[in-house]
C-alpha cells in the first residue's frame, strides 16, 4: 500500500506524530488502542506513530457515515490506512454495529477506536460510549492500550478542512488491568481516566 | 567554486571526525556521563545537518532555496506548537503556512528583492489581524495577533535571509552559484561560534551573562568563543569577496548578532515556558534551538554585504 507510506511522510511533516510509549513497548499482540478524539487527523497520527510492521495487523474504526462515502475519502480510508466502519446512524444498522469489530478481533486484528464517539474541541476525553466495554468483556485476552493525542484539536479543530502543521505526541500508556465483574460505568470512567492520566 | 566548496566540506569533515574521536574517548571514559551522552548526540547531528546542507549547495540555487523553506516550516510549526492557539487563529495559521510562507521564498527564486524585502513586514503584518479579525473571535486579539506575527517574522522572514545571500550581486564574485560561498560562510560562522561558545563556556565560564534568560551563556564562554569564531570567520576570506580585515569585521558582526539573538529567542521560548523549542535534532532540540542565532545574524549580514559590496 503505496498510499500509506505517503500519509506517514505527509503526517511527519504536517503533525510530526511522535509515538511515546510510556506504559508499553510496541509489540504484536491483539490489542485495542483507545484514544481521544479531537480532530479527523487522529486516526492518521496514531496509525502513523505505530511501527510499520503493526500497522498491517492494526485496523483504525472510522465512522462509516464519514469515511465510507466512496471518492477520494473512501479510497483514502480503505487504501491509506486500512480502516474497519462502524455504523454510527442507528436508523442504518442491520444487526450488532459492534458485530465487524468483534470479527477482526476474532481473526487476531488490533483495532484502533475513539470511544468518545465524534470528535470534541477540547484537550481532554468526554465520557465514553460503551462500545468499548463490551468488546473488553467479549475479549479479555486484549491488551486495552490507553493512547493520548495533544494538539491535534489545535492543528485541524471540528470544521476546517486543512491541518495546520502543530508538532504533536502520540502517548500509548500502560495497558489497562482488568477487574473481574466491574460494573460498566466504573470500567468507562477507569478506562477514561487513564487516558486523562496521560494528557 | 566547487574547488573551494569541496575544500570546506571536507575540512568540516575533518572537524566532525576530530569531534566524534573525542565524543567517542570522553565516552569510553566517562560512560555515566549525561553531558558527554548529549555531546555525542549533538556531534551526531551535526553529521547529519551538514550532510543534508552539503547535499542542498551540490544541487545548487534553487534546492538550497527549498532546504530553507522547509527549515522555516519546521521552525514556524515549533513556534506555533508552543503558543497558545484558538480555533479562530485556523484561518491566519493557514495562510502563514500555505501561503506567506511559500510566497517568500519564491520571490527569492524569482530574483524579485523589493518584494521579498517587504512582502512580510508590511503585506504579511498588515494581512495577519484581518484575517483573525474576520474570524470573529476577539478574545485577546492583539496577543494572539502579535504572536504569530512575531513567529512569522523570526521563523520566515528573518530565516529567508540565509538563502537571499543569493540575490547580493557582488563585482567580480557573483557568478554561477558562488553566492552559495556567502551562504555557507555566514552558517559556518554562527554556527562555530555557538559551538566554540559552547566549549569556552564549558571549560571556563564563571560568569553567567543573563542568568535567568540563558544560563549556559558566560562571559568567558562569549569573549572566548566569540573571539575565536572571529578568527575563523577571518581564516575564511578565500571564499568569500572579502579581505582577511573584511571577514574579521564581518564575522565579527555575524558573531555578535547570533549571540544577541540566542538571547532574544530564549527570552521568548521561556516565556512561553519551554526549555527548548522542540525535540526533532537530536541532543540539540529543536529546529529553532539551532536556527536562533542563524535568524538575527542573517539579515544583519545580508544588508551589511549589499550595502557595501554592491555597487
Amino acid at each position: 500500500m503505496w498510499l500509506s507510506h505517503v500519509f506517514a511522510l505527509l503526517v511527519r511533516v504536517l503533525v510530526g506524530a511522535q509515538a511515546q510509549w510510556i506504559g508499553c513497548k510496541p509489540a504484536p499482540v491483539l490489542r485495542i488502542y483507545y484514544a481521544n478524539h479531537t480532530s479527523h487527523l487522529d486516526t492518521l497520527a496514531l496509525w502513523c506513530a505505530l511501527p510499520h510492521h503493526l500497522r498491517k495487523t492494526t485496523r483504525p474504526v472510522a465512522a462509516s457515515d464519514y469515511w465510507n462515502r466512496g471518492g477520494l475519502r473512501g479510497y483514502v480510508a480503505t487504501h491509506g490506512f486500512n480502516a474497519l466502519f462502524i455504523e454510527r446512524d442507528k436508523d442504518k444498522r442491520a444487526g450488532d454495529p459492534l458485530e465487524p469489530l468483534a470479527q477482526a478481533l476474532a481473526r487476531g486484528e488490533s483495532l484502533v477506536i475513539f470511544p468518545e464517539g465524534t470528535r470534541r474541541a477540547q484537550a481532554l476525553p468526554s465520557p465514553f460510549k460503551s462500545g468499548i466495554f463490551h468488546l473488553a468483556t467479549k475479549f479479555p485476552d486484549a491488551e486495552l492500550v490507553p493512547v493520548y493525542l495533544n494538539n491535534l484539536y489545535r492543528s485541524m479543530p471540528k470544521g476546517t478542512y486543512l491541518p495546520v502543521p502543530l508538532t504533536c505526541s502520540v502517548r500509548f500508556g500502560a495497558p489497562l488491568a482488568r477487574i473481574a465483574d466491574e460494573p460498566k460505568e466504573a470500567f468507562l470512567e477507569r478506562a477514561r481516566q487513564a487516558v486523562v492520566d496521560l494528557a | 567554486m566547487q574547488q573551494k566548496f569541496y575544500w570546506l566540506f571536507g575540512g568540516i569533515g575533518v572537524l566532525l571526525v576530530v569531534a566524534s574521536t573525542i565524543g567517542w574517548l570522553l565516552q569510553r571514559r566517562s560512560p555515566d556521563s549525561s553531558t558527554i551522552a548529549n555531546l555525542v548526540a549533538r556531534v551526531n547531528a551535526w553529521w547529519i545537518m551538514v550532510a543534508v546542507l552539503a547535499a542542498g549547495f551540490l544541487l545548487g540555487r534553487n534546492a538550497t532555496i527549498v532546504l530553507f523553506a522547509i527549515a522555516s516550516l519546521f521552525a514556524l510549526r515549533e513556534f506555533v506548537t508552543l503558543t497558545p492557539t484558538r480555533p479562530g487563529d485556523h484561518l491566519p495559521l493557514v495562510v502563514c503556512f500555505y501561503v506567506l510562507l511559500p510566497v517568500q521564498y519564491l520571490l527569492i527564486g524569482d530574483d524579485w528583492y523589493n518584494l521579498f524585502a517587504i512582502f512580510l513586514p508590511v503585506y504579511g503584518f498588515l494581512l495577519l489581524p484581518v484575517l483573525t479579525a474576520v474570524s470573529g473571535d476577539t478574545e485577546q486579539f492583539l496577543e494572539r495577533v502579535t504572536k504569530l506575527q512575531w513567529g512569522l517574522m523570526i521563523t520566515v522572514y528573518c530565516i529567508s535571509y540565509v538563502p537571499a545571500l543569493v540575490l547580493v550581486q557582488v563585482p567580480g564574485f557573483s557568478v554561477g552559484n558562488q553566492n552559495l560561498l556567502l551562504v555557507i560562510y555566514l552558517l559556518f560562522v554562527v554556527q562555530i561560534s555557538d559551538v566554540l561558545q559552547y566549549v569556552f563556556g564549558k571549560l571556563f565560564g564563571k560568569h553567567k551573562i543573563a542568568p535567568r534568560v540563558s544560563p549556559s551563556k558566560t562571559v568567558e564562554g562569549f569573549i572566548g568563543g566569540g573571539a575565536s569564531a572571529v578568527g575563523v570567520g577571518a581564516a575564511l576570506w578565500w571564499i568569500t569577496p572579502f579581505t582577511p580585515l573584511q571577514a574579521a569585521g564581518m564575522a565579527a558582526v555575524i558573531v555578535l548578532a547570533g549571540f544577541l539573538g540566542g538571547i532574544a529567542l530564549s527570552a521568548v521560548k521561556r516565556s512561553l515556558g519551554a526549555k527548548d523549542w522542540g525535540s526533532m535534532i537530536e541532543g540539540h532540540g529543536g529546529m529553532l534551538d539551532r536556527l536562533d542565532s542563524v535568524s538575527f545574524a542573517a539579515p544583519v549580514f545580508f544588508h551589511l554585504t549589499r550595502y557595501f559590496f554592491e555597487p
